[in-house]
């Protein structure tokens, strides 16, 4: 909403559209409040230190969930690794080392939001293919957190590639005329401006890791031990989620849990990527 | 704001820092030098460049944006290019350190000397080429960066590494633009948190301080309020002598308080030209040309 106070006529069709769009937003907070409240109350009572540091037990009835959580931040940790370089050298080839219009950054563009709206299940059957078999990685950390890497490559460049296209040319035309090189410019001026893209992409990025089940099914597997290096399988939280809610009886009260802690974690690692790039974004700048 | 005093010439330019001596490119033209210099001048920084444009015309794409402009701007002399608004001042201004080259479709046919040498000839080095004539544009452009960083990081580029040599480098420009008690306790904030006058300053500071032959100014008060345009003013008329100093300005007071030089663009058939040139009392009192008379006159009133 603007800061604005914009002068309202009292007539019905003002009222109308003023209830109309609250009603909306009421709706959309609702739907949220309720999921979260139904998580937490149903998740709450099993949450405990032991539920952390404890090996899951009969398939999750009982014992904890720290290997899973190991996997999942090792999953997680592979996406990332892979992705933030890649997107961000992408990006920055879109956005400011080819002509603006072009045939070749269009092109890699509209590739990109297509490979956006892929369904995650095809991810897992490429990854599957390619990752597991063709590399031999086999069912493993690694090929699941490559095949994430890939899902969320699109959302992270065209975050990216939006920001740097945000940033104004005059940066860039007082870079040039100081006799510095596009690619001093592009580190030392222009990447600062686009830490909040970055954010942007990584929280949507991250959030699209931790929710997937379907793609990492078919490459890390779903073995619930402790792994022990990057090419061992390993089970998700969400994998785990889904496991317990329909393949094992009686699961539900840990599903709930495990799902309190996946929300949770999702919160304190978008909270500290924020947290990180605005502390990056001032000692980039030089300003304290 | 504070009321800056005019710099003094200790605190101006070293000698040993002249401007053609570092780079063997830049060495002073075997050819004597040209007939309409005037004669050297006694308190002139010993680097200050003879510019000269030759028959430059700019295209950008099929439309011809100015014809066949000649144009000399003599060593350590202000020279004010005047003219109505879309006559290819700004155009012009960019052909001479070749900022025209990162407009896509902008071809220039023509040429421009420095000292002599052409800055279109083949495998010219254009970020060399930019540190030696230095842009300030319309609107002040300091990087989103701390104060510091702003004047360091294009230094830094060009191969001063030394902490203690930049910071020395920083007061120096900081002060000779009048910056430096304004800003000395707060060089690590952003350079966005000063005033338009003050990133202005900043701004001539850091180009200032890559030690140039010619600066170029794109009418560099017209963004400011009247305050800070007279601050700004003042300074640019203080580095005469010292830089070859090339102004676009809407403001024909202002040609007349800081310019030696003036030369009028006009649009003719769609196209600028350079209509009148010469010596600011020349132009002014003595021009024949009646299109200028009248505008000239049209600007005093």
């Amino acid at each position: 909403m603007s800061g604005l106070s914009l002068p309202t006529s009292s007539g019905t069709e003002e009222r109308l559209v003023t209830t109309s769009i609250w009603t909306i937003a009421l709706l959309v907070c609702g739907v949220f409040l309720w999921i979260v409240s139904d998580v937490v109350l149903n998740g709450l009572a099993g949450l405990s230190i032991s539920y952390l540091v404890e090996a899951p037990a009969q398939g999750g009835r009982a014992g904890g969930i720290l290997p899973i959580l190991v996997s999942t931040l090792s999953i997680l940790a592979v996406a990332l690794i892979a992705a933030i370089p890649l997107g961000l050298g992408t990006a920055i080839l879109l956005a400011e080392f080819t002509r603006r219009g072009g045939t070749f950054p269009t092109v890699v563009a509209r590739s990109l939001d297509v490979l956006a709206a892929v369904p995650s299940i095809v991810f897992g059957l490429f990854g599957n293919a390619f990752f597991c078999v063709w590399l031999g990685l086999g069912y493993s950390i690694l090929a699941g957190g490559l095949t994430l890497a890939c899902m969320v490559l699109p959302i992270l460049i065209r975050s990216l590639e939006a920001a740097f296209r945000a940033i104004p040319d005059e940066y860039r035309l007082a870079a040039a005329a100081l006799g510095m090189s596009r690619t001093r410019t592009t580190l030392s001026v222009l990447l600062p401006q686009a830490a909040p893209g970055l954010v942007v992409g990584l929280v949507l990025g991250v959030g699209r890791v931790l929710a997937e089940t379907a793609a990492l099914l078919f490459t890390s597997g779903y073995v619930d031990r402790m792994p022990e290096s990057w090419l061992d399988s390993g089970r998700s939280l969400s994998i785990h989620i889904f496991d317990l809610a329909m393949n094992v009886p009686g699961g539900e009260p840990n599903a709930y849990t495990s799902a309190l802690v996946l929300i949770v974690m999702l919160l304190l690692i978008n909270g500290a990527a924020a947290w990180g790039a605005d502390r990056w974004v001032r000692r980039a700048t030089g300003t304290s | 704001m504070k009321k800056e005093r005019p710099v003094t010439s200790e605190e101006k330019k070293e000698p040993e820092a002249a401007c053609c001596s570092p780079e063997p490119s830049c060495a002073p033209s075997p050819e004597p030098v040209a007939e309409d210099c005037c004669l050297p001048d006694p308190g002139l920084a010993p680097g200050c460049c003879r510019m000269t444009a030759e028959g430059v015309s700019v295209h950008y794409g099929r439309k011809k944006v100015i014809e066949d402009v000649s144009l000399a701007m003599a060593p350590g002399r202000i020279t004010a290019i005047i003219g109505p608004s879309g006559c290819g001042k700004s155009t012009f201004l960019s052909t001479l350190n070749r900022m025209s080259d990162l407009v896509p479709g902008c071809a220039v046919t023509g040429d421009v000397r420095l000292e002599g040498e052409s800055i279109f000839a083949p495998g010219t080095d254009l970020i060399a080429l930019r540190r030696r004539i230095g842009m300030i544009f319309q609107k002040p452009n300091p990087f989103p960066l701390s104060i510091r960083r702003n004047i360091h990081l294009p230094l830094r580029e060009a191969g001063t590494r030394d902490r203690e040599t930049l910071d020395g480098i920083t007061e120096r420009v900081l002060r000779s633009v009048g910056l430096w008690d304004e800003v000395s306790d707060r060089l690590d904030s952003s350079a966005h948190a000063l005033s338009g006058g003050q990133q202005q300053r900043l701004c001539i500071a850091r180009a200032v301080a890559l030690d140039p032959d010619v600066l170029l100014f794109d009418e560099p008060c017209s963004a400011l309020d009247p305050i800070s345009s007279a601050v700004v003013e003042e300074l640019i008329a203080s580095l005469r002598r010292q830089y070859t100093v090339v102004i676009v300005t809407h403001n024909m007071a202002q040609a007349r308080r800081i310019a030696e030089s003036v030369a009028v663009f006009w649009v003719q058939g769609g196209t600028g030209r350079l209509i009148e040139q010469g010596d600011l009392e020349e132009v002014f009192e003595g021009t024949t040309n009646p299109i200028v008379q009248d505008y000239i006159r049209g600007g005093r009133g």
